[in-house]
């Protein structure tokens, strides 16, 4: 089986929206699709945590640009469960919009299109064609973040173009110079492999300008302080399915790309790549969770987790033992498990009160118990309480911190960690259990309508129970396989 | 080739590569926004330039392929496309208030082309012996100024000028270091630069629809800020 076919049913699923059918069709052509992907990204993931990784037989000339070792198949099975969930998602949450038949079918090519380049990012082993990928992310994105037409959702989506470009300028270079760096040292194929191979020869100088380049250019579109600013716009303006594919799994696909420099730096003296990823990832942590607590938007709460646990998981990469690596993988997992499922929450809510104020949403359990448990669940789960799937990986990193004797880093992290926590759960819990205080329920004052219980559509409550099993399950017990694969990927950071 | 031909070509580059400087200097600071999009055309055309002069310097058959993908798509796809994605009057439009009067700004793009000269020279040494010119120092000065020209614009062209700007510094000082980068990355990226374009287009068609304007510098309403009005949309 060649691994790229795995890039095909987005795109054809994405042609297939724009023949005019019957409406229903459309959004089952992306079910479909994304169920095509996970299957074969399971599969991938299966032989990959069997036994070392996948090169596809092309050509021989494009015979190393395709490759799936096992970070990249861990990145593709996320991206095929997000993306499944979030289809499932899509098709009770626009279906609740009163869409235009072309405005559906244009959201459908949309997500599909974006899918197609998410999951081309992880398949691709030549930097150059990485960046162009990651390039695409964004621009096939930034429709539908501006989906909803309004000022505000317009505003987030140019903010977010302009500035992941910009980013993206500066890291274009950076693989420019990294090409240099390779050709100076004696050339090799330009590959994530290759540049391992070639990295003891290639000149310092170079070396390190590149990745700093790429660092700061591809953390723009992390969203790593202090490039976050358009993150909490774009990931909360976004129609909410959305948003659980850019907070979940694009911030981490683009973090990615970024972990694959580090085996290449290791083989640089004094490049001090580590220490980058430490500072940076704790600046973000930091301050991400002082800025969670004076949000009054429940979705920017989210993204400016999202902001959080990106920064925590380049921490534990910046720690910089194999026991952090495999932290950070763990993280990594139950990260885009967790917050898509509290991105999909979120939608709920939303479409339960009609609201993103944080003020506007009190007693949310009377009023759509459902819901109001799923968003008090994908806080708790979030924010790493236990027995939930991110505690877990938390753990774990702080562990490795202690043990590799970060004692500053890894003390600054736990508290970071907990006042994140009161930060998310100050706000989700007025809004699930809060008492209507008179003036502050302004959008839904108590009444006869109140009395109306509100009726989640059934797939989005199937989307929400599906992403909701990860997040369980991995709290408790990793599966042997996913073990397996999580060990690989950690491998992959070579230390 | 003879020395004194090649004397000339390094002098021709030279000159190309001054004149680039010149142009990223006119994007941040001109006003008039068809202005700044022959600017970026004449950047563009001065980009392929180089890239021939130096195709010829190193006999470099891949070098002749950037200049001309960059001959063709930026002076005539870019223009024909904006045409047909962005709103009317998106050319004629002028910039009034500047986040910087332009002295200030020009004084600022001044700094960043000497610091790129610090950072370019360095760099271009480690690259090895052999012939670079001077296009790592000022590619770099262009994918600054380019980035530059994002933080002081407020209208929608001279902002998408100055992305493509920034693609336009780094590649400058790319086919000098990298001159031997795969033809397929090249075609790409100059598609990619296209799809930005395309992008870009319909959203400023969209802004200007909803909110009447395309100086998106003044859409600035997302921030941490209490009691914002109720942003869900009504059906249609």
């Amino acid at each position: 089986m060649s691994v790229i076919w795995i890039l095909f049913p987005p795109l054809i699923a994405a042609a297939l929206c724009g023949i005019p059918v019957r409406r229903s069709w459309v959004p089952g052509a992306t079910v479909a699709s994304s169920l095509i992907v996970l299957t074969l990204a399971a599969q991938m993931a299966w032989r990959v945590a069997a036994g070392g990784s996948v090169t596809d037989g092309l050509n021989p000339g494009w015979l190393n640009w395709i490759a799936v070792d096992g970070l990249s198949a861990l990145i593709l099975l996320l991206i095929a469960f997000v993306a499944t969930t979030a289809a499932i998602y899509s098709v009770g949450y626009m279906a609740h919009e009163n869409l235009t038949p072309g405005k559906l079918r244009l959201y459908h090519a949309n997500f599909n299109l974006f899918v197609f380049s998410m999951l081309a990012i992880p398949l691709l082993a030549e930097p150059t064609l990485v960046w162009i990928v990651v390039e695409l992310t964004t621009l096939c994105s930034a429709l539908l973040v501006s989906f909803d037409n309004t000022r505000e959702a317009l505003e987030a989506a140019w903010k977010y173009v302009i500035l992941s470009l910009m980013g993206a300028g500066f890291a274009l270079f950076g693989f420019l110079v990294l090409f240099a760096a390779m050709h100076a040292g004696g050339g090799g194929t330009y590959t994530w492999a290759g540049l391992v191979i070639a990295a003891p020869r290639m000149p310092p100088l170079l070396m390190q300008t590149a990745f700093l380049l790429i660092l700061i250019g591809l953390g723009t579109k992390v969203g790593l302080v202090p490039m976050h600013t358009w993150l909490p716009d774009a990931h909360s303006q976004a129609p909410s399915p959305v948003c659980a594919l850019l907070s979940g799994i694009e911030t981490t696909s683009i973090l990615y790309v970024i972990l694959r420099l580090f085996p290449v730096m290791q083989a640089v003296p004094g490049a001090h790549a580590e220490t980058w990823a430490l500072v940076l990832g704790l600046i973000s942590v930091g301050t991400a969770a002082f800025l969670l607590l004076q949000v009054t938007d429940y979705k920017r709460l989210l993204a400016f987790s999202t902001v959080e646990h990106m920064g925590i998981i380049l921490t534990a990469v910046g720690l910089g033992a194999s026991a952090a690596d495999y932290g950070a993988m763990q993280q990594i997992v139950t990260h885009a498990v967790t917050k898509s499922f509290c991105f999909f929450a979120a939608g709920a809510t939303l479409l339960a009160v009609g609201t993103r104020e944080i003020a506007a949403v009190r007693g949310l359990i009377r009023r759509a118990p459902e819901v109001g448990a799923a968003l008090i669940f994908g806080g708790l789960a979030i924010t790493g309480a236990p027995p939930f799937a991110v505690f877990l990986s938390e753990f774990a990193i702080l562990k490795a911190g202690l043990a590799q004797g970060h004692y500053v880093a890894t003390g600054l992290l736990a508290v970071f960690i907990v006042i994140a926590f009161f930060g998310v759960m100050v706000h989700l819990n007025r809004m699930v259990f809060g008492a209507w205080q008179g003036a502050a329920a302004v959008s839904d004052p108590p009444g006869p309508q109140q009395a109306e219980r509100f009726r989640l559509p059934f797939s989005c409550a199937l989307a929400l129970i599906l992403a909701a099993m990860p997040v369980i399950v991995f709290g408790v017990y990793i599966p042997p396989p996913l073990h397996a694969l999580l060990k690989q990927a950690a491998a992959a950071l070579a230390r | 080739m003879s020395d004194a031909t090649r004397q000339l070509v390094e002098n021709l580059n030279a000159l190309a590569t001054g004149l680039f400087l010149l142009t990223a200097f006119g994007l941040v600071a001109m006003r008039q926004a068809r202005g700044c999009l022959h600017l970026f055309i004449a950047q563009s055309l001065l980009l392929a330039a180089s890239a021939a002069l130096l195709g010829l310097r190193y006999d470099s058959p891949h070098l002749y392929g950037v200049a001309l993908v960059n001959l063709i798509s930026k002076p005539i796809i870019v223009p024909w496309l904006l045409r047909k994605v962005a709103p009317a009057g998106f050319y004629t439009r002028r910039e009034i208030d500047q986040v910087l009067n332009i002295p200030t700004t020009l004084a600022i793009a001044l700094a960043l082309a000497i610091g790129a000269y610090f950072l370019g020279v360095p760099l271009a040494n480690a690259v090895g012996p052999g012939y670079l010119g001077p296009n790592v120092p000022i590619g770099i000065a262009g994918l600054l100024l380019g980035a530059f020209t994002l933080t002081v614009r407020r209208e929608a062209l001279p902002l998408l000028l100055g992305l493509l700007a920034m693609e336009n510094g780094a590649f400058l000082a790319g086919i000098s270091i990298a001159h031997d980068l795969s033809m397929l990355v090249e075609l790409a990226i100059a598609t990619d630069g296209l799809i930005i374009v395309f992008i870009v287009g319909v959203l400023v068609r969209a802004v200007e629809k909803h909110v009447g304007s395309t100086a998106i510098g003044e859409l600035a309403s997302l921030r941490e800020s209490p009691a914002r009005p109720v942003t869900r949309k009504a059906a249609p």
